[in-house]
């Protein structure tokens, strides 16, 4: 029996390998559930088919999948350049404290401005915490990982130390802002439903740029851009200048995906706004395979888990952090099993290759 | 303005202590070739099994024996996803780093779910009333054990240049006869092993009791110190002491009449800013490890 690399890959192999991987978290998970005193079966059930068994938890895992989008995309679209942007979280807190902004000192604006000023500052914020690593990648190739990383706790502390300012409470005097004006408010879809037209707005993005990736010839630059920046240089291809937009554009939209957090759930800013949704996003962006559709996937699926978890440790007592145990799990078995399609397992006997070579 | 330049400078040491220990891991890691994602768990999962068992045995040995361990195991399993299987390493690393704190919190939430969070026995500091020189023994393996030794390890052993070797050209070490895969695994565990080391002096030393979050991004400076420090054991420990004053200096500067008006959280963030800057000013052109991020197959 050998090992060999594959010449080609093949087609039903990804959705094999997908399978075994789901198959490998759930034998790998069961022994912590156990642990904690649950049955693993149940808690699977509760993770993963519970929340979408009801109309309000299909509402609730659908509010959860939003933030998750925004970051998802933002990590697939510039990792698909090749630029590696882990500061989704830091540019996320960002778009959220840029879209307290009029929310706190416009706050008498109606909604027709409001929306549009709001989303537009939070989009705005999350690229200006973009610009400063990928100013440096672009002009003194800095490396992007480190810069984007440091910054995010730095967008933390900004977000703490503006509540521990400016814009501490004025009624409790607890470090969270004020409740923004009426107008900031993103409606629910469905009345007296929590989903809000911020998931539309995640959707329309998911379209546009799976659009874009798929159908048109600056989404074919892209990918030569990410898999292969030598030979795209070569082909006339400005990988620097690609980089650099998607760099921006990534911060973008996730500045925009906090803003829509604050204006369709907390109407505040709290320190507590991003629970890891950037890192989380490093994960539906590999887990979706850096597409816009994979994208939609896979944040759906870790919101439903999130629900599922949120379920879980009120029903069966266990501890909400089973859910990002299983999504990380999750994480390393579908890349690991994938990687493993691109080897076969050659089992032949010796007799049969001397016959061959003769 | 007076600063006690003495307190500062004793607190700079004791900061750089986990740097030096996490970031000499990181540059073992990436001088053969593996940048790993996964230190700010791995030095997470160091400070929590370290705190565990020291609280279960009441033994501080076995506390360290505990972080050596978990970070043997976690580097173990970067290992196996970027040399073995050739995952693409930021995933790798970052899935890793998710992993090992959701399974961290998870069993100090069941351990501890109370809110008994239990103080441990903890490292005394030597040579109390030394000053400067009063640190915890920690501080002193750092700097004047672990750090010559990897500079000797990478100059003068055969290990060394091996390691040197399967990262700057995998192709040719592997023609050369090194056994390029067992290279890097034995990199990759060894450094995990310092990272993990490196976290457990926040636990074991520094607090004697375990916190959320207690890790708060040292990992991502090491990332940083060690593109500053250029793959350099020297350059590297020096970085780390550069954001150690910082810090030191902002924790003083908190405490100091003149600032009070300064908020807080800048005051904190400035470590970050300084090492982010000092990339700027000095990170340019650097000339990274020939096969970084590369994983290798014969062809």
């Amino acid at each position: 029996m050998k090992v060999l690399l594959r010449a080609r890959e093949s087609r039903w192999l990804a959705p094999a390998a997908v399978a075994i991987a789901v198959l490998v978290t759930l034998l790998l998970t069961a022994g912590p559930i156990r642990l904690a005193g649950a049955n693993p079966m149940a808690a699977y059930q509760r993770y993963l088919v519970t929340p979408l068994t009801t109309v309000g938890g299909l509402n609730e895992v659908l509010l959860a999948s939003t933030p998750l989008i925004f970051t998802g995309l933002a990590v697939a679209i510039a990792f698909r350049v090749g630029y590696y942007n882990i500061g989704a979280e830091g540019q996320f807190l960002a778009g959220a404290a840029a879209a307290t902004v009029p929310g706190l000192y416009l706050a008498d604006a109606p909604a027709a401005v409001a929306l549009p000023l709001a989303l537009g500052a939070g989009a705005i914020g999350g690229t200006a915490w973009a610009v400063v690593p990928a100013w440096l990648k672009r002009h003194a190739h800095i490396d992007e990982v480190v810069t984007t990383l440091l910054l995010n706790p730095v967008a933390l502390l900004l977000i703490q130390g503006l509540l521990n300012g400016p814009w501490r409470n004025s009624e409790s005097g607890f470090p969270d802002s004020d409740r923004y004006g009426a107008g900031y408010t993103l409606p629910a879809i469905v009345e007296g439903t929590r989903t809000h037209w911020g998931f539309v707005i995640a959707l329309v993005l998911v379209i546009v740029t799976f659009v874009v990736m798929s159908f048109t010839p600056l989404g074919l630059r892209l990918k030569a851009a990410g898999q292969a920046p030598g030979a795209a240089q070569f082909s006339g291809i400005p990988v620097v200048r690609l980089q650099w937009r998607c760099a921006l554009i990534s911060g973008a939209i996730a500045g925009l995906g906090g803003a829509v957090q604050v204006l369709g759930v907390q109407h505040q800013l709290t320190g507590g706004i991003s629970s890891g949704y950037g890192y989380t996003g490093v994960v539906v962006a590999a887990l979706g395979g850096l597409t816009a559709g994979g994208v939609l996937l896979v944040a759906l699926l870790l919101g439903t888990m999130t629900v599922g978890a949120q379920n879980a440790s009120i029903t069966l007592q266990l501890p909400t952090q089973m859910g990002a145990i299983v999504s990380s799990t999750l994480l390393l078995a579908v890349v690991s099993v994938l990687s493993l399609r691109h080897y076969r397992l050659v089992f032949r006997r010796r007799s049969r290759v001397a016959g061959e070579a003769s | 303005m007076n600063l006690p330049v003495f307190a500062i400078l004793a607190a700079t040491l004791t900061i750089a202590t986990p740097l030096v220990w996490a970031a000499l891991g990181a540059v073992i890691n990436e001088r053969a070739g593996v940048l790993n994602l996964g230190i700010e768990g791995t030095m997470y999962a160091g400070a929590f099994c370290g705190f565990l068992a020291t609280a279960m045995s009441g033994s501080l040995a076995f506390g360290v024996g505990a972080a050596l361990v978990s970070g043997l195991l976690a580097g173990a399993l970067m290992a196996l996803l970027t040399v073995t299987l050739g995952v693409n390493q930021h995933v790798a690393g970052i899935g890793t780093t998710l992993l090992l704190v959701a399974v961290c919190n998870f069993t100090n939430r069941l351990l501890f779910s109370d809110g008994s969070q239990t103080t441990t026995e903890k490292f005394d500091r030597l040579l109390p009333g030394g000053g400067l020189l009063s640190q915890y023994p920690m501080t002193y393996v750092a700097f004047l054990v672990l750090a010559p030794a990897v500079w000797w390890v990478f100059r003068s052993s055969g290990f060394g240049l091996r390691l040197r070797a399967v990262g700057e050209n995998p192709e040719a070490a592997d023609a050369a006869g090194i056994p390029v895969a067992k290279t890097r695994y034995a990199a990759l565990i060894l450094g995990g092993a310092l990272m993990a080391l490196g976290g457990s002096f926040l636990t074991l030393s520094l607090l004697g009791s375990f916190t959320i979050d207690i890790v708060s991004g040292r990992g991502w400076i090491c990332i940083a110190l060690v593109i500053f420090g250029r793959w350099q054991v020297w350059p590297v420990v020096g970085g780390a002491l550069l954001f150690a004053v910082a810090d030191a200096l902002q924790l003083q500067l908190a405490i100091t009449p003149l600032f009070s008006d300064v908020p807080n959280e800048l005051l904190i963030a400035f470590p970050y800013l300084v090492v982010i800057a000092a990339l700027a000013i000095w990170g340019r052109g650097v000339r990274y490890p020939g096969a970084y991020l590369k994983p290798y197959r014969r062809a």
